[in-house]
């Protein structure tokens, strides 16, 4: 499997859900390779959970096409879901079942022969640092321990493909911390799509972004891509003795100026303005008496506003 | 395969709340009255036209259906329901399993546990082995009958489990229906033009065939339909709810 690269882990075509007229999914088609980690974002009622629901086998599409690992799964859907792990929002977990049980349960769901079990449930503990809980019972865990095992629940057969919806939702900062790394680690053997509406997420772990909104899919490119469009955008300087409004106004580069007080200005640049060094030289020389240039980069919120409430025509492929 | 993971997984499940305990005792302490007062006035008239296995166990066997009638649809509420609710339902959708094992898994689950209510029932007339002598080909039609009569319960249970997310409508649902399709023949009674088809219909009718030691290929064919059109709607009724959600 590996050794084709070409061959895309998931493959979506043209895909379209409905509920009733409203439209969920509005014509999305995207790819997934091995060793990727595709973020999916988008805010809420975007059609994130509806695709990935759509993409387990947990949603009939209206129309399109999902293939994964080449078989298709509407036609073939059992040889299709065995290379599938799903995490739901909500983990499908049974409170009453302890850790061990319910993994051995989902083990035997996903048809692994008995005598392998064991060591499969052992070996998807050990990658989500559920060592030392294997007896206890999933209702008495934590949130965060409940989301670790439906992780585990998610990766026991070793599937190709791993979905991953908003994984960090509800978790304190340092499980997030942990969780994320367990992401960046699944995502070096498998393919992983995660769905978020947190942004630094997707800075954190992901290796390509697609935002959708409005069952749309707005933008699909790698993180640098998506990096490159938070280019800087405006400097604020502060000085002891900051200079008038005009000749900030005539250091090369700015566009416009806004005096925040008596010390600090924030200076908007032209777009591909790269000036912050002479303006720091100038600074000096004319002895203003600098005290910090700061460069301010467009922040990923404000490219998703844009994105989001851009035209129609902006649509990307 | 899977199945019997799946209805494993339920048995042990049934046995994890509270309720199946409760249900099992409180059902077995009813059915151990009505076996006492049965013996007792079998006591009383010892040379009574029937025999001790007509008048103790068939007449037990008759009671305890009505019992389980209200009984069955409190075990077959969650099957279902529950798992769609709390959203553990996905683990199965996504999982490469079948929609009919699913069903049929979650069925034989439940018939495991009513399987062994039948065996506590029928452990009761058997005791009486000890002082007297027992019709064994009555006692074991009386227990295919009961069976085939819980088994249709069950289905009809679980397919009212696979319309809602409320448990508690899903037992109100089929306990209703099963409380029509057993009254449905005193409605035959009334009206000459039908009674015959409502009688056909009547669930607990043809209960009675297996109580006096007949064995009838129309009463096990009526259950069977009723038990196979009952699993293929739930199974139907799983396919499109992917098709809603």
């Amino acid at each position: 499997m590996a050794t084709e690269p070409s061959q895309a882990l998931v493959k979506v075509e043209d895909l379209y859900r409905f509920y009733g007229s409203r439209c969920a999914v509005n014509k999305l088609g995207f790819e997934l390779h091995r060793g990727e980690i595709l973020g999916l974002l988008g805010p809420n009622g975007a059609g994130k959970t509806s695709t990935l629901q759509m993409l387990s086998g947990n949603l009939a599409p209206s129309a399109g096409r999902i293939l994964i690992g080449g078989v298709d799964l509407l036609d073939e859907p059992l040889a299709a879901k065995a290379a599938l792990g799903y995490l739901p929002e909500q983990p499908p977990l049974y409170p009453d079942l302890s850790v061990d049980e319910y993994l051995l349960y989902a083990a035997a769901l996903h048809r692994l022969p008995r005598p392998k079990r064991r060591a499969a449930v052992d070996a998807a503990r050990e990658r989500c640092g559920l060592k030392d809980v294997g007896r206890r019972i999933i209702g008495n865990l934590s949130k965060g321990y409940q989301q670790r095992v439906g992780v585990a629940q998610a990766i026991i057969h070793m599937p190709a493909v791993v979905i991953l919806d908003e994984p960090t939702v509800g978790l304190d900062p340092i499980q997030i911390r942990e969780i994320r790394e367990l992401i960046r680690e699944l995502g070096r053997q498998h393919g992983v799509i995660l769905s978020t509406h947190i942004l630094p997420e997707v800075q954190a772990v992901c290796s390509r972004v697609q935002i959708m909104h409005k069952g749309r899919l707005l933008f699909a490119d790698s993180l640098a891509g998506l990096t490159k469009r938070l280019d800087v955008t405006s400097l604020v300087l502060e000085c002891r003795e900051l200079p008038g409004v005009k000749e900030l106004r005539a250091l090369p580069g700015v566009a416009s100026v806004d005096k925040l007080d008596s010390r600090r200005a924030r200076l908007r640049l032209e777009p591909g303005a790269d000036s912050a060094e002479a303006i720091a030289t100038l600074a000096v020389k004319e002895k203003w008496g600098l005290r910090g240039l700061t460069p301010e980069h467009k922040s990923l919120e404000q490219v998703f506003v844009e994105l989001t409430t851009a035209d129609d025509t902006e649509v990307a492929a | 395969m899977t199945t019997f993971s799946i209805a494993w997984r339920e048995l042990r499940n049934l046995f994890l709340s509270p309720l199946a305990w409760c249900v099992l005792a409180v059902v077995q302490v009813i059915h151990a009255w009505i076996f006492l007062t049965r013996v007792d006035s079998f006591r009383g008239n010892p040379a009574g036209v029937e025999g001790v296995t007509d008048q103790v166990a068939a007449g037990l066997f008759s009671l305890a259906s009505i019992v389980l009638l209200m009984i069955v649809p409190l075990l077959s509420m969650r099957l279902m329901s529950e798992e769609r609710r709390s959203g553990s339902l996905t683990l199965l959708f996504s999982a490469p399993v079948r929609m009919s094992e699913i069903i049929l898994g979650k069925y034989l689950g439940l018939m495991g546990f009513l399987g062994l209510m039948v065996l506590m029932l029928l452990a009761m007339p058997l005791s009486l082995a000890v002082g007297t002598h027992l019709d064994y080909g009555k006692l074991a039609s009386s227990t295919l009958g009961l069976l085939l009569l819980l088994g249709a319960f069950a289905s009809a249970g679980l397919y009212m489990s696979t319309l809602t997310r409320q448990p508690a409508v899903a037992a109100v649902a089929s306990l209703g229906l099963l409380l029509f399709l057993w009254f449905i023949n005193w409605l035959g009674q009334e009206s000459a033009r039908f009674s015959e088809v409502l009688h056909y219909l009547s669930i607990v009718d043809h209960y009675s065939s297996f109580l006096r030691g007949g064995i009838d290929s129309v009463d096990i064919g009526y259950y069977l339909l009723f038990i196979g059109s009952f699993l293929i709607l739930s199974i139907r009724r799983l396919d499109s709810a992917r098709l809603q959600a």
